[in-house]
């Protein structure tokens, strides 16, 4: 089944702005599902979603479940501790085996660049990439991309500013695709050794001091550190990371105007971010967290083959 | 055992005869006889007998040889055996290659050598001159006994497929190979810097989110091993060199006199990093595909010499094993068959060498440097000859590859260059 957006979600980077800006607006109808005492529609009953995760990730997997089952999918997860490798089955089997047991769709998280892809390329159901390795994870870019649209309507000429691990983030390569396909200007800023060489020719700027990014940003997008990167050399240690590039109240009340905070989730409070400013008024964590669901219920819906001219019907459970 | 010769005398004629060793370009006929060239140049009056080939049309060269081949043989004979990997050889025009040791077991011993050897003279298609491991089990902390495996036939010493960590260990090979006068092959990688790495690092690698091997990951090798030669006065080779600086680097050694020579593949003359967008696992490699920048200092390098060789590092892998995520596909492609094609298509029809310098960085070059039989027709020469058509136009099909391999990234690529016969010690081993 093709739709308008293809038969897969693969990343941000082969979707054009128009089928990016046909998730935003399918998803705010969506939205209002999840405000209701019964939420849930029959758009998609009958239809059977596979959730294969091959690395654990509690919120995506749950945001997916949420939206698969508010639309009435019948949903499997299936979820493997180790690599695929680990237990010798390869991704491919995995394909054959899913393709054979006539599944309609694969939310697949993996953590191989390109694993998604690979995946689409050999079966006949819809694959929506829940995050490949450090490649892409759209639903995370679409929803932050929401919550900024909400916020500031057109992305055009908006400033936003992705902070920290950039190297190793697939939030940050979608980010940076989408925004950019809406006209937005996108920079990063975070330590040289944990941003990619070359990230300039992605049409991006490159902050080496927060206080500079925040003084010309509109919103800052602050990734996770995972904490072994000090570990593995990237970084000399937790506390040099937050003191030089931590995003506090102290460095937002220098700025000249207020902006806007996203994280993609879970949160080392007091090493990217510090809890006053995950927690006070400029926070749109929580928006995001709402948003992530009604874009998968998007995304899903369109990949189903559903008309994005009836979306605020499907919402009514009509279409 | 010995080597099969053929059996009657073989009369090539009317080709144009491309021979560097001896600053031949002449069309004329070359008579081969008990598997040694009897006569070379000029008309030649058909032996009663004779076999006769028509090369009217064709280039007649010495027989190309392959200095950077893995055979998989032992140990991995589903991928590739000595014998498919020497039949790959001859289609592509090849009469001779150097395996490496990366085998299992390791070749670091005269029984493995002694065993490889055997299994070619059988086989009886191209003639397979065995590398001896650098240190036992490439394990990096120990020498093989490289005396031995000289004895037994190794020609050269490599670790391939991984460097040689140790920098000591590396002066005393260079040392110690200095009383047989055999090359050490080095591949040149710093693994702090490249492990993990699955594609150059550039833009590349930021857009699909792999992890980069840096250009210095190779140069800090390359410059590392060429002041070891300066020093020891061994002879340090210089396997697949994929970035500028490298070629920049051997230049600077070359013009103080240190013993280092230089090989390049192929592949990394004619395909950049673009190459593996999409995830494309036959474009994985190691070195990785470069830039357009790099491709252009390499095949500079070639033109003027810098460079001395053009080799394959033929690395076959069963295609289930290419079926995979992109940074756990194995690295390398099947390169036996298409080199020739390659080259001539990217080096020779762009007009940045010309047939001599072609032939001299296949054969006779390949020859000198690895002291190796060959790489001549001049009179009384080992019999090996490769006769093709530089224009002739054909496109690649996997499926139709002798190897055991199907990982290229060529396949469907036209090609304009192709071997036509190949010929082992007088006999005619492979026809297109
Ligand atoms: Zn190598
Ligand atoms: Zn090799």
């Amino acid at each position: 089944m093709a739709g308008p957006l293809g038969k897969d979600l693969l990343g941000l980077a082969p979707l054009s702005a128009d089928q990016i800006r046909l998730v935003l607006d399918t998803a705010v109808p969506f939205r209002e599902i999840s405000e209701r005492a019964i939420k849930k529609v029959p758009t998609l009953r009958g239809a059977t979603i596979v959730n294969l995760f091959f690395e654990a990730s509690t919120r995506t997997r749950i945001s997916f479940e949420f939206a698969e089952k508010r639309l009435s999918a019948d949903t499997v997860n299936v979820a493997s501790a180790g690599s695929s490798v680990s237990k010798g089955e390869t991704l491919v089997d995995t394909a054959r085996n899913l393709e054979a047991m006539k599944i309609d769709m694969v939310v697949v998280r993996h953590g191989g660049s390109g694993a998604a892809k690979f995946l689409a390329e050999r079966i006949e159901s819809n694959v929506v990439n829940a995050g490949d390795g450090t490649n892409e994870h759209p639903t995370q870019g679409l929803l932050d991309m929401l919550t900024l649209r909400d916020r500031f309507g057109d992305l055009a000429g908006k400033r936003i500013c992705i902070v920290g691990d950039v190297l190793h983030s697939r939030v940050a390569r979608s980010n940076i695709w989408g925004l950019t396909k809406l006209g937005a200007q996108v920079a990063v800023c975070g330590p040289r050794s944990l941003l990619p060489n070359a990230i300039e020719q992605m049409g991006v700027t490159v902050f080496n001091r927060i206080e500079e990014a925040i003084e010309w940003a509109d919103a800052l997008n602050v990734l996770r550190l995972q904490l072994e990167r000090m570990q593995a050399g990237y970084i000399p240690s937790l506390r040099e990371y937050n003191r030089v590039f931590g995003v506090t109240s102290a460095r937002l009340e220098k700025a000249s105007r207020d902006l806007l905070i996203l994280h993609p989730g879970p949160m080392n409070r007091g090493v990217e971010i510090d809890s006053d400013v995950a927690d006070g008024p400029h926070s749109v964590i929580l928006d995001q967290v709402t948003n992530g669901v009604a874009v998968r219920m998007a995304v899903l819906y369109l990949l189903a083959g559903g008309k994005p001219e009836l979306a605020e019907a499907a919402k009514k459970g009509v279409a | 055992m010995a080597y099969p010769i053929g059996s009657r005398d073989l009369l090539i004629r009317g080709g144009r005869i491309i021979d560097p060793s001896q600053g031949l370009d002449a069309v004329g006929d070359v008579l081969l006889r008990n598997g040694i060239v009897e006569a070379c140049g000029g008309t030649i009056s058909t032996p009663d007998g004779a076999e006769i080939l028509d090369a009217s049309g064709l280039v007649v060269a010495p027989g190309f040889i392959d200095v950077h081949v893995h055979l998989r043989e032992p140990g991995r004979e589903d991928v590739e055996t000595v014998a498919s990997g020497a039949h790959s050889a001859v289609a592509g025009g090849i009469t001779a290659v150097c395996c490496m040791p990366n085998t299992k077991p390791v070749t670091d011993n005269q029984a493995v050598v002694g065993f490889v050897k055997q299994k070619a003279e059988q086989a009886g298609y191209a003639r397979v001159y065995p590398y001896g491991a650098i240190s036992v089990g490439q394990k990096g902390e120990t020498l093989a006994e490289m005396a031995e495996m000289v004895a037994a036939g190794a020609v050269a010493f490599s670790d391939d497929g991984r460097p040689v960590e140790s920098a000591q260990l590396m002066r005393s090979a260079l040392e110690y190979a200095r009383a047989f006068n055999v090359p050490i092959a080095e591949h040149c990688e710093d693994m702090t810097l490249a492990r993990g790495g699955s594609m150059n690092e550039g833009i590349m690698s930021a857009k699909l989110g792999l992890k980069g091997i840096p250009a210095e990951a190779e140069e800090i090798y390359v410059i590392r091993d060429i002041l070891l030669a300066k020093r020891t006065g061994g002879h340090i080779h210089m396997c697949h060199l994929s970035t500028k600086g490298s070629v920049e680097l051997v230049r600077w050694g070359k013009e103080r006199g240190i013993n280092v020579t230089a090989e390049v593949c192929s592949h990394h003359i004619s395909l950049t990093e673009d190459a593996v967008d999409g995830y494309n696992t036959n474009a994985k490699m190691n070195p990785p595909l470069r830039t357009a920048e790099d491709i252009e200092a390499l095949q500079q390098g070639l033109a003027d010499g810098t460079i001395d060789l053009l080799v394959t590092d033929h690395a076959p892998h069963h295609y289930d094993e290419k079926e995979r995520e992109f940074a756990d596909a194995p690295n390398g492609i099947v390169g036996l068959e298409t080199a020739l094609a390659v080259n001539t298509t990217y080096l020779l029809h762009t007009g940045i060498l010309t047939l001599p310098q072609i032939v001299d960085a296949m054969s006779c070059k390949q020859a000198k440097i690895f002291h190796l039989p060959g790489g001549t027709l001049a009179r009384g020469g080992i019999a090996d000859v490769t006769i093709f058509d530089p224009n002739r136009q054909w496109s690649c099909d996997p499926k139709a590859f002798k190897s055991k391999g199907r990982n290229t990234p060529y396949g469907g690529h036209t090609f304009t260059g192709q071997a036509r016969y190949t010929i082992v010690a007088g006999r005619v081993v492979y026809t297109a």
